[in-house]
């Protein structure tokens, strides 16, 4: 009889519930006060960032299940951002559609173009899926510009307020509480894929593409599915970007949010859900960081005055993922499991 | 009753004859060996087997249906599970998710109800776990059963691997030098193993393996390839004693 580990259970059911000890549940309870409490305490340009922080972190997630969980590189998920963006945007304003019916239809317009680009595509790897994605980007962009009678071109498209059942939500406090449980879905949505059945799939071929092969795993419907959940969730991202901004213009989504998202997941962690948040969180308040670090240098040293501007940020912020990618290659995620298992390991946690 | 029937199978990769003609029955509940110097097209043969090459000439009968130009995947829905020589498992993920992995084509959860991890979803993950429990019970790998699988030993990875290809529930099993680089414990385990499997799960297998003295002791018949081509086969005793395997064999280890 084999040695049980103090965290056996008898029930496999138990085993794969995602909160199994108190202490989980109580850290988490904790944490949803905290969320709730968020724009009592601070102020309104803090949910801002929180605000934009949600939709990053949505399509983040969708990146990591194509390039982190599933291994087929991205450099064109801007352009589903965009896909989602302009189809909420057009459906809101033109159409007068309620979110409901606009955010769905985001995500199925993104889902759609995702698997437009992952046919194709299917036997391309590396630096060769890389390019291809990055050409979709440019066509996309392209016609984001160039058609005007739908996309409104370099005028841009406004987007009425987001409407709940009757309630508008008419200032960055209350998208807040909207954007927050989106997020929380899309999370818990990605916890449980990448646990299950086609998540494993996903993580087979990512590892060993032919040993998942002779397990039984058609290659080709889970790549292109990757490609369809990950898009997915960008074009959702990218619908409730057009909600907050109010404002839509094909310079929001080019080449640089792009990179900007593989940068995310890189700091997050490839392969992880959680990193996914954090990477978002992070590349998104940073820069916010710097820039409040700047001001108070100023007010320090006055003979900094003026001399502070966003090259200055986009260059401190390069430097950062410099020093990430050499210390922390697993990310934030890494980190974080580090600082869990010195927790577990302590006494009387458990 | 013949299981699998492979009738005059080639294999070219441009100039280089990798199986050349080769002619193999496999009876059902048998276990066949297959049995040759390095390079002598074994594990060729096995990727023609799994769908993982497409061979160039000759035909693969699973129950009297082709199976040539068949993908891995499809393949293994009918019912043919293998390991490899060099191990090809799942190294960030654990004992228990490689398991799980095997039985893929028995669950049908797709991503809607994953990510609801509700009803059919649910029921399935453990359902199949259950399956995955019994073999690694069976295994003996209980200690390991949530340890990454690239942190294990050379031997218990062998052992996962082998679980895998249980897991999926197979009617044929091939095993690509299952005891290669074992010490003699680790080699009497797995013998014992690959006799269960045959003996009380009933599966049929085709087993390519260097260390003979485990070949004549476990195989009920064994098929000699040297270079790609088939020089004999026939009960242990009987290739034994065939003076066109004691060429071939002492032929290579001059
Ligand atoms: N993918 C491949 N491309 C080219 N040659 C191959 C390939 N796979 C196997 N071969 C050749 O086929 C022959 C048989 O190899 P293999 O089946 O691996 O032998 P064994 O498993 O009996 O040692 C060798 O000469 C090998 O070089
Ligand atoms: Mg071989």
């Amino acid at each position: 009889m084999a040695i049980r580990s103090k965290t056996f259970r008898e029930s496999y059911y138990e085993d794969i519930k995602l909160f199994q000890t108190i202490w989980i549940k109580f850290w988490m309870m904790l944490f949803i006060i905290a969320l709730v409490a968020v724009p009592f305490v601070t102020d309104p340009y803090l949910v801002y960032i929180i605000d934009i922080s949600c939709i990053a972190t949505i399509a983040a997630l969708g990146l990591n299940i194509l390039t982190g969980f599933t291994g087929q590189i991205s450099l064109g998920h801007a352009a589903f951002l965009a896909i989602g963006a302009y189809t909420t945007a057009i459906f809101a304003s033109t159409l007068n559609m309620k979110f409901w019916v606009c955010l769905p239809a985001s995500g199925v317009a993104a889902a759609c173009a995702g698997l437009l680009v992952g046919i194709p595509c299917l036997r391309l790897k590396g630096l060769y899926l890389a390019m291809a994605t990055m050409s979709f980007g440019v066509v996309v962009e392209y016609v984001t510009v160039t058609w005007e009678d739908l996309t409104l071109g370099v005028r841009g498209i406004s987007v009425p307020t987001l409407d709940v059942f009757g309630y508008a939500l008419d200032s960055n406090e209350k998208l807040y509480y909207f954007l927050v449980a989106v997020t929380a879905l899309a999370v818990i949505a990605a916890t449980n894929l990448v646990r299950t059945r086609v998540g494993r799939a996903f993580i087979a071929i990512r590892d060993r593409d032919i040993a998942a092969e002779v397990m039984g795993v058609n290659l080709t419907r889970y790549k292109v599915l990757a490609f369809a959940i990950g898009s997915f969730y960008a074009g959702v991202a990218g619908g409730l970007y057009a909600y907050v901004m109010h404002y839509i213009h094909p310079d929001h989504f080019t080449f640089l949010l792009s990179v900007q998202y593989l940068a995310m997941i890189i700091i997050g962690g490839l392969g992880s859900v959680l990193g996914s948040v954090f990477g978002a969180v992070f590349v998104t308040v940073v820069p916010e960081f710097i820039k409040a670090l700047a001001q108070t240098m100023t007010l320090v040293f006055p003979a900094l005055e003026d001399k502070y501007d966003d090259a200055w940020n986009i260059a401190a912020f390069g430097l950062l993922i410099m020093l990430f990618l050499i210390f922390e290659p697993k990310g934030l995620s890494g980190i974080w499991l580090r600082i869990k298992t010195c927790f577990k390991n302590w006494p009387y946690t458990y | 009753m013949e299981l699998l029937e492979v009738k005059n199978l080639s294999l070219h990769f441009g100039g280089i004859v990798a199986l050349d003609d080769v002619n193999i029955t496999v009876d059902q509940g048998s276990l066949h060996a297959v049995i040759g110097p390095n390079g002598a097209g074994k594990t060729s043969l096995f990727n023609c087997l799994s769908g993982v090459y497409h061979p160039t000439k000759g035909e693969i009968f699973l129950e009297g249906k082709s199976i040539v130009g068949l993908k891995p995947d499809q393949v293994a829905r009918l019912g043919v599970a293998r390991t490899f020589q060099n191990i090809e498992l799942f190294a960030n993920m654990s004992v228990i998710d490689n398991l799980l992995l095997g039985r893929h084509i028995h669950m049908r959860s797709g991503p809607i109800t994953g990510a609801l991890f509700y009803g059919r979803a649910l029921g399935e993950e453990v359902s199949n776990r259950l399956k995955v429990e019994e073999i690694i019970d069976f295994l003996e790998i209980e200690k390991v059963r949530k340890s990454s699988v690239g942190t294990l030993p050379y031997g218990i990875q062998k052992r996962v691997e082998l679980g895998r290809a249980l897991a999926m529930n197979p009617r044929i099993l091939l095993l690509d030098e299952p005891v290669a680089g074992m010490n003699v414990e680790e080699t009497e385990d797995i013998a014992r193993f690959v006799l269960d499997i045959k003996e009380e799960l009933g599966i049929t297998i085709i087993m390519v393996e260097h260390d003979m003295g485990v070949v004549m002791d476990i195989a009920d018949r064994i098929t000699v390839l040297d270079f790609g081509s088939k020089i004999a086969e026939g009960t242990p005793e009987q290739v034994q004693s065939d003076p066109k395997v004691i060429e071939a064999y002492l032929g290579q280890e001059e």
